[in-house]
Formats: structure tokens, sequence, C-alpha cells
């Protein structure tokens, strides 16, 4: 899977627990949590959307890395390859 | 022959609009089934049946605005048989009989404006003759059910506003905080979440909701409602959660017999409820029996909250942001996660002595993560030894 696909797929996740949010207008290299309201029930439905859509399990551990559009493509990137 | 009133769904409800019926007359009706949808200006609510009984006439109409406690619809009890008719020429069809069986005699063009529009014909009051459903009757419920409100946001603002704004009218509020040292139950809660995949993982906050449930035991007096000058304690603990939704607005819903679930049930239950909520399909009963409400603004970032109580309950619980701050612990300062919890409570029904005996207890079942997962308190050893 490609980097374009993982994107796409990310925001796909996003916008299932944050409907109103706009993928382009979004900051690729800010704290995700800053620009988009989720609180901590959306933030794991938005783990388990990731997990359903790219099949890899999610550690509690790892969580502290996903912080960014960038950094979380770049996570899953490293765990698909 | 059963009223069926239009129930108080909250607080702030003087009012609500039929959207639609979900029964049909000759149809039985089990507690807890949905009979209709409510619009009440905040959320359309799934309004649920108390009674067992056989739906005899549906009065209202959908889009029609009623008080509450308006009769909405008649129910012969279970065993009851029905009086005798003159006026709809239909007979009581056996329950489960198709939906033609009950259906009024119609115009051809109102059956077939009443297919396109997707409305049962079963719930449209005929104005021709004999009772006969008319194509003007069919329209005028098309028309009706398209003016119910959709924006629930000013009705849900001015639902708060009213609530609010009752509260703290009638109810003389007293405040506690406690800081709740955390370390044992984030030790505890990682260890147990590193076991499971993702879906089954737990949140911080349902061991805060069941610490509440547990401690509300000790402390039943802020387990309640209060009207006409009295408490009346919960028969259970059903703790209302404050879910802001995400184009403005709040509803507290009820998670129900709260001290009864295992963590993973309550966890599901929490998650289930907070997807229904946002996506708008509430049942009546969330909405009428939390005898208490939680508030947790920790993922906003706040230190503590101290909310106001939604009447007709006596007390609120809130909670701030999980952060590592300084604590003593064993004589040493250590960087320990804590978090603020707070007890707004209605000085009518208890005092502050038993507010900070309610806190004490929630404080030191979060010490103990061990006992959160247990449905009951630990059984007591017979004889022998531990």
């Amino acid at each position: 899977m490609n980097t374009i696909e993982i994107r796409a797929g990310l925001f796909d996740a996003l916008q299932r627990v944050a409907p109103e949010v706009e993928p382009a207008a979004l900051a690729s290299d800010k704290a995700l949590r800053s620009q988009v309201d989720l609180d901590s029930m959306d933030w794991l439905n938005f783990i388990v959307g990731l997990h359903e859509r790219f099949g890899v399990d999610i550690p509690e551990a790892d969580y502290a890395r996903l912080v960014s559009v960038d950094t979380i493509v770049a996570y899953l990137s490293a765990r698909l390859a | 022959m059963i009223e069926f009133k239009l129930p108080s769904l909250g607080a702030d409800m003087d009012d609500g609009t039929l959207i639609e019926w979900k029964v049909s007359p000759g149809q039985e009706v089990h507690k807890g089934d949905v009979v209709a949808i409510v619009d009440t200006s905040k959320a359309a609510v799934d309004l649920e049946s108390w009674v067992e009984g056989q739906v005899h006439e549906l009065i209202t109409q959908p889009g029609e605005k009623i008080a509450v406690g308006t009769v909405m619809a008649w129910l012969l009890a279970p065993g009851e048989s029905a009086p005798l008719q003159t006026v709809q020429p239909g007979v009581q069809p056996p329950a489960g009989q198709a939906m033609s069986a009950a259906a009024p005699r119609a115009s051809p063009a109102a059956r077939q404006r009443a297919a396109a529009l997707g409305i049962e014909l079963a719930h449209v009051r005929g104005s021709g003759p004999n009772g006969v459903v008319t194509l003007q009757d069919v329209e005028a419920v098309a028309a009706a059910a398209s003016r119910v409100p959709v924006d629930h946001a000013a009705g849900m603002r001015r639902a708060i506003a009213a609530a609010m704004a009752r509260s703290k009218r009638e109810i003389p509020h007293y405040y506690l905080a406690e800081t709740v040292p955390m370390q044992p139950a984030l030790q505890w809660l990682a260890a147990r979440n590193a076991a499971r995949p993702v879906t089954g993982r737990l949140l911080p906050a349902v061991l805060l909701i069941k610490a509440v449930a547990l401690a509300l035991r000790k402390v039943p007096e802020l387990n309640g409602h209060f009207a006409d000058g009295s408490f009346r304690p919960a028969a259970g603990v059903h703790v209302g959660v404050a879910i802001s939704l995400r184009g403005g607005g709040l509803v507290a819903p009820a998670l129900h017999a709260v001290d009864e679930l295992p963590l993973d049930t309550l966890m599901a239950a929490l998650a289930d409820l907070v997807a229904r909520c946002r996506a708008g399909s509430l049942r009546s009963s969330e909405l009428s029996e939390a005898g208490i409400t939680l508030t947790n603004l920790g993922d906003t970032g706040v230190e503590s909250v101290f909310g106001v109580i939604y009447p007709p309950q006596v007390a609120l619980v809130g909670f701030g942001r999980i952060a590592e701050r300084p604590c003593v612990v064993d004589g040493t300062v250590r960087a320990w996660p804590t978090v603020v919890a707070s007890l707004a409570a209605d000085h009518r029904v208890s005092d502050g002595h038993r507010g900070a005996v309610f806190l004490g207890e929630l404080r030191a079942l979060l010490q103990q993560p061990d006992l959160l997962d247990t449905p009951a308190p630990p059984p007591i050893p017979v004889g022998g030894s531990a």
C-alpha cells in the first residue's frame, strides 16, 4: 500500500468519527487533536477504524506516536511494510 | 383501557411533536417496545412503552405538537376486550395480522399517495364518509410531518437554558472537590489493555463511571429525584453521562444498572450510547431514568468542573483532566497522574459530610481497581482462612 492510499484510508476513518472535517483543510504536520475536536472516545474509535481498515493492531504504547497526519501515515507505512 | 400519555423526557421538556407511530391498531405492545418517534426540540427520541397491551386507537397525529401528559393512544390491557365500536368500520384484527387487515378503507388516490410517501394508512384518520381516508387526509399528514422542527440546535439551547436556570433557581447547591491519585488505576488499566486488541480496550472514563456507581451504594441520598417537596431514592444505579454533540449542545442519557456491569460491558454500553447520541437515536428510558449525572471534561483539558445539577436529580459528579501532578506518596513528592473529582449536591437532601463520604469512597475505590471489575462487592470469606 502506498502513502496516498494510506492517507485516503486515514481520512476516511477520521471522517467516520468527525463527519464535519475537511481533510484538505488539515495541516498534516500539526497535531490532529488540536485541529479536530476529538474526545477520548472519538480517538479510540478512530484508532479502531485504522485497525479495521489496515488490518494493523495498534498497541496502546504506540498511541503517543500517532500525533499528526504525517506521523500516523509514517507509522502505518512502517507497520504495513 | 390504558391511556398512553406522553411522558416527560427530561426537566427541560414541556411538549413534544409526534414524528411517526411505529405501531398500528391491533398490534401487541410489550414493555420497552418502541411505539413512536417523538421530537423533543432537542432531539428525536424513540418512545418506549412502559405498559403491556394491545393498541386500540392512535389519537395523536404525526406532526401534532402535544403537551407532556397528553393521551396519545389507547391500549387494551392484557385480557381486556375491545368496547363496541360504532365509528370505525374495521374490526380488531388478531395480533400479527398483515397491515392491510388493519387499514381503514381509503380512496384509491389516497392509497397510491400513501404508498408513494411511505405513510401507513392505518395511522391516518379519515375525514371522508364512514371514516374513509381521502387524498387530502394523506397529504395533510405528509405536510404536518414535514413541518416537524429539524433545527435541533436552537431547541437544544433553549432546553438547556430552561433546565439550568430552573436548577439554579430551585436547588441550593453545595460543592466539594477531591484530588484523586490515579497511578494504581492507570497502571492496572495499561496492563489490562496491553493484553487486548484495540477493539477490547477500556477508556479511563469507564473506571471513573464504575467507581461513581459503586460509591453511590454507600451514599444513596445522592442518587434519585427531588420532586413535590420530597426526595425519592432511585431503585437502581442509573448514571447519566453528559455527552457533547458535534454540532453543539449537550445530552445526558443514562447507562442502566452501572453498579452491576462488568467493565467490558460498561465500555460497550458507553460506546454504543455515545454513537447513538450523535446519530440522534436515543430511547425515552435513557432520557428519564438517570438518578445522577456525571460530567467528564478531562478531554477538554480543564483542571476541574463544578457543574449545575440537572433537575430533578440531586447531585452531579465532575471530573477534570487526568494529568501528572505533584502527589505526596509515602512521604515523598512523586509525579503521579491525578484527577480532580468534584461533587455538586442538593443541600435539601444531603449535607457536606455525606458528600465528603461519597468522594472519600470514590477515591478509595479508584486506588483498588480490581474492585471495579466485579459486578458485586467481593464475598466475605466463609469460615477458614483467606
